[in-house]
């Protein structure tokens, strides 16, 4: 990556889980190119991957890294705020304890 | 729009600035020198969309050729060799 040392490059396609492909479509919807409303671009998108710590970086699955990317960025444009996420991630937590 | 200054075939030479923000031009040829091969169009600057701003004027992208043993220090493949970026015209002189 970015001319640093690394290992070799695997080739094989894998199979993305449902989150994957619903983190990609939310990439596709909040970039307007089917038409709705722009509110957020693929510069800013990489912009708040780059922000992310070097160790983080290397955690994250790739879709992983998007998803906060693009939390990232909704929070930056005030689309939602750090108090509704916080409060939509505890409500979340609470219904999949509630489930098991 | 920023008129296109760079012709195919013409050579070029990255500027070498290390500025915070989001920045599409590799670190590894920054201050290298390489060949326009190409003009690929004229895109909204990502170093401004990624700031939430316009992105305009537009800056043209070049496609620019470098030679691999002028990239890597101690190169060893074949000196022909070499390798395609694109970058856009702000970042060349």
């Amino acid at each position: 990556m970015g001319g640093l040392p690394a290992g070799k490059v695997e080739l094989t396609e894998h199979d993305y889980a449902e989150w994957e492909w619903r983190v990609d479509a939310l990439m596709v919807l909040l970039t307007g190119v089917k038409g709705g409303k722009r509110l957020m671009t693929v510069d800013e998108l990489r912009k708040n991957i780059e922000a992310l710590g070097p160790d983080a970086y290397d955690r994250m699955r790739y879709y992983e890294r998007w998803v906060t990317s693009i939390t990232q960025t909704m929070i930056q444009r005030g689309v939602i705020t750090t108090e509704e996420l916080g409060r939509k991630m505890a409500e979340i937590e609470q219904r999949d304890r509630s489930q098991v | 729009m920023i008129e296109a200054r760079f012709k195919p075939g013409e050579p070029v030479r990255v500027r070498k600035a290390y500025p915070l923000g989001h920045i599409r031009t590799p670190f590894y040829v920054r201050g290298h020198g390489g060949v326009i091969e190409r003009l690929c169009g004229t895109f909204g600057n990502p170093e401004e969309l990624a700031q939430m701003r316009s992105g305009e004027p537009k800056q043209p992208l070049y496609r620019v050729r470098f030679l691999q043993s002028e990239v890597w220090p101690g190169y060893r493949g074949n000196p022909e060799d070499a390798l395609e970026v694109e970058i856009f015209q702000h970042w060349l002189e």
